[in-house]
């Protein structure tokens, strides 16, 4: 069964099937990860296009090692967002990058749509990741792909995303995907954080960060941007902490058993504690080594499609 | 030179005047003669035959940008009369967010020479503040004198509620409108409509409260002054019911909107058209059944298209970097006809009230009539061909339009203006 879109463009309406089948997949390329030698031809004679309009060091690394690990020519393109005004156009960009006979595009960019525009513009299979605050699915993937390896399941698994929903992809994603797998999703941040109508998406909204760990088997929290821009929607890091930062002893007076998940960099001290970044509950290392399981599966899977 | 339109029917709501299989006999740009029958001589009459098809008294689009001076890369005084003309427009008002902007004589003079040897009238609406800036008052009796028809800050609204006060009370002295793009700037840095969809999209919000917030802010200002307010591009479902209910009190307050936000929603942004991406935004289907019911109360007195021309290369671009805006003059009136009239929202007359009769007594320029002695000056309409929108075809410079393809019932054939006839795109 292969999957029904040659593109990834978000996982807002992937269906179950190919969610299963990237998870599955990724079991085994997660397996030969483990080998001494970590490569298989499966991808041999594929061009690859790594096209980053966006800073990002631990996705591009990520996909980068996917690619050479499946054998793919990888190439790395990218642009400072500073230079775009200036610079050569989107399009023209593409234009060029097909003229030389890519197969696939992986992209990241500040905005919103631009890998859907990418796929009106050329052939390439197109991959995102991480447009805008919108979606970033190869994330989700390796969220769901963590959290499956550690619960078994998704049906009536507590799933709790904690932090900036407004202006997260991750969030947007793993909402979508954990929703089709059959998991209860719900959002917890400060209000301005959250989108005003995000209810219809089926989620629920917590503002209490102990009531989100005793009900959720889950967390996935989100990095806090620190930046001026940020700080617009909330008063001060100090008052984020003391409200909705999560430390051991938060832990501990709530309940044991959960699962803490975080697509890095991580605040430390600010959304995470310390103690609980390098505690028993997490996982965010595994989530990185899955994040090259992941993401060779999803090039395998979409690179092997006719 | 004269021309005879034959066997056509002629409506003028505001003479309450509706004949059927009625001649016209024009010369000199006057009407000689209206009746059935006419005789005529061959030898220097253009005779064309209008059958089935309706004289209406000219249409008047009050919200375009002509981008001249400035970005006659993307729209001249030239090409954009020609849109117009090709829209079925005798006259439009074009909004003075130029570079410079419309806040001197000087640039009002410059606008009416160069429309002067064109077929459509362009009546400037000049700035309320120097270079739209919300800093101080342009000099509002001088552009009146040079020919401006409102005042506007077009592209944002007035910026403070301290320098709104003072236009409106200057210009209320010459009774003159404020044209206000409603839009609260501390709420403005998203690139679509605050929603459900916005969220999935993953485009950051303009919420329609920003628009409201202004509107009522106008509102209030226009009943404490006694001036006369006109709202541009109504979009949202609140700002109609605020409208609604201070006609009710009296307040000289009108609006208008564009066919784009009566027709269409934040749905279809799910494809990145930046050609869906202008300001303010698209909205839900409840703001646009609001719209409707707007449209139909009389709460909404008329329709423009806010005209944006840009060129293809900018609105190549990502959905963020893309300017707002599309074009509209050669689609608002097919949008209109096939949206509002066969879909039994308006009638025909209340269509000719939206597009003819009330922007002109917003902006106190004489209405069309057809008398004889009178100016000749109409718009000729097919209410019932089928139609294609095709941007290629038109006469704008810019091909901005989200309604490229649309299948359409009811097309303006041409105008009669200032002596000429414009017909199935050309001069005659």
């Amino acid at each position: 069964m292969p999957l029904s879109n040659r593109h990834l463009l978000g996982m807002q309406n992937v269906p179950k099937e190919d969610i299963q089948l990237i998870l599955d997949t990724a079991n085994t390329f997660k397996e030969i990860l483990e080998r001494p030698i970590k490569r298989v031809p499966t991808l041999q004679g594929k061009t690859i296009v790594n096209l980053f309009y966006e800073n990002s060091t631990r996705t591009r690394i990520s996909f980068e090692l996917a690619e050479k690990r499946l054998s793919a020519d990888a190439i790395n393109f990218s642009v400072s967002t500073s230079s775009v005004s200036k610079g050569e156009s989107l399009k023209d960009t593409v234009k060029n990058i097909e003229a030389m006979k890519v197969d696939m595009i992986v992209i990241r960019h500040s905005v919103a749509g631009t890998p859907y525009m990418l796929t009106k513009l050329c052939d390439a299979n197109i991959i995102n990741a991480g447009d805008g605050i919108h979606e970033h699915p190869t994330q989700a993937l390796l969220d769901l792909y963590t959290i499956r390896e550690k619960k078994g399941s998704f049906e009536n698994l507590k799933v709790c995303i904690v932090g900036d929903i407004a202006h997260s992809r991750v969030a947007l994603s793993n909402i979508f995907a954990l929703k089709t797998m059959g998991a209860k999703v719900s959002v917890c941040g400060p209000s301005t954080m959250i989108p005003k109508f995000i209810e219809e998406l089926g989620v629920e909204v917590i503002y209490n960060i102990d009531e989100a760990i005793q009900e959720n088997d889950v967390l996935n929290v989100l990095r806090i941007q620190l930046e001026r821009k940020a700080r617009e929607y909330f008063p001060s890091i100090r008052e984020y902490v003391k409200y909705f930062g999560i430390n051991s002893q938060r832990l501990e007076k709530n309940k044991k058993d959960i699962l803490i998940l975080h697509p890095g960099p991580i605040n430390r001290g600010v959304e995470l504690s310390s103690d609980v970044a390098d505690g028993p509950y997490q996982v965010i290392l595994q989530q990185v080594t899955n994040g090259v399981a992941i993401r060779m599966a999803v090039l395998y899977l979409l690179g092997t499609l006719n | 030179m004269k021309y005879l339109f034959k066997n056509t029917t002629i409506i003028n709501p505001e003479q309450q005047l509706s004949l059927k299989d009625f001649d016209i006999l024009i010369s000199d740009g006057l009407i000689i003669k209206i009746g059935q029958n006419l005789e005529y001589d061959n030898s220097n009459t253009k005779v064309i035959e209008l059958k089935g098809k309706i004289l209406v008294p000219g249409f008047l689009d009050m919200h375009v940008h002509l981008r001249e001076p400035g970005r006659e890369d993307e729209e001249t005084i030239e090409t954009g009369s020609r849109a117009a003309a090709n829209g079925g427009f005798t006259a439009v008002a074009c909004m003075p967010n130029t570079e410079p902007s419309i806040d001197s004589a000087e640039v009002i003079e410059l606008i009416k020479n160069k429309s002067k040897s064109f077929i459509v009238d362009v009546y400037p609406v000049a700035a309320a503040t120097i270079e739209r800036k919300g800093e101080f008052l342009s000099p509002m009796l001088e552009l009146k004198e040079a020919g401006a028809v409102a005042f506007s800050d077009d592209g944002v609204a007035i910026k403070t509620a301290s320098i709104l006060k003072r236009a409106m009370e200057y210009s209320k002295m010459i009774d003159l409108p404020i044209i206000e793009h409603c839009e609260d700037e501390s709420l403005s840095n998203g690139s679509m409509n605050e929603g459900i969809n916005s969220t999935l999209f993953g485009l950051l919000p303009l919420p329609s409260v920003s628009e409201d917030i202004i509107v009522m802010r106008d509102i209030l200002m226009a009943q404490y002054t006694g001036a006369r307010v006109h709202i541009a591009h109504i979009s949202s479902a609140n700002a109609v019911k605020l409208v609604r209910e201070a006609k009710k009190k009296g307040i000289k307050v009108t609006a208008e909107v564009t066919p784009h936000h009566f027709t269409l929603t934040d749905d279809l942004l799910k494809t990145y058209d930046t050609n869906l991406k202008m300001n303010p935004p698209l909205r839900t289907h409840q703001d646009v059944q609001e719209i409707l019911e707007g449209l139909k109360d009389g709460t909404i007195d008329c329709i423009a298209s806010d005209h944006a021309p840009h060129s293809i290369e900018e609105k190549e671009l990502e959905f963020d970097y893309a300017p707002n805006g599309v074009v509209g003059l050669e689609t608002s009136v097919g949008i209109a006809l096939s949206e509002l009239f066969h879909k039994k929202v308006l009638s025909i007359e209340e269509i000719i009230m939206k597009y003819s009769i009330n922007p002109r007594k917003i902006l106190n320029i004489p209405i069309p009539s057809f008398a004889e002695g009178s100016k000749a000056e109409f718009t000729i309409l097919d209410l019932n061909e089928v139609w294609t929108v095709d941007k290629e075809k038109f006469l704008s410079k810019s091909k901005n339009t989200p309604f490229d393809k649309r299948l359409l019932t009811g097309k303006p054939l041409g105008i009669f203006n200032k002596g000429k006839l414009f017909l199935n795109g050309e001069i005659i």
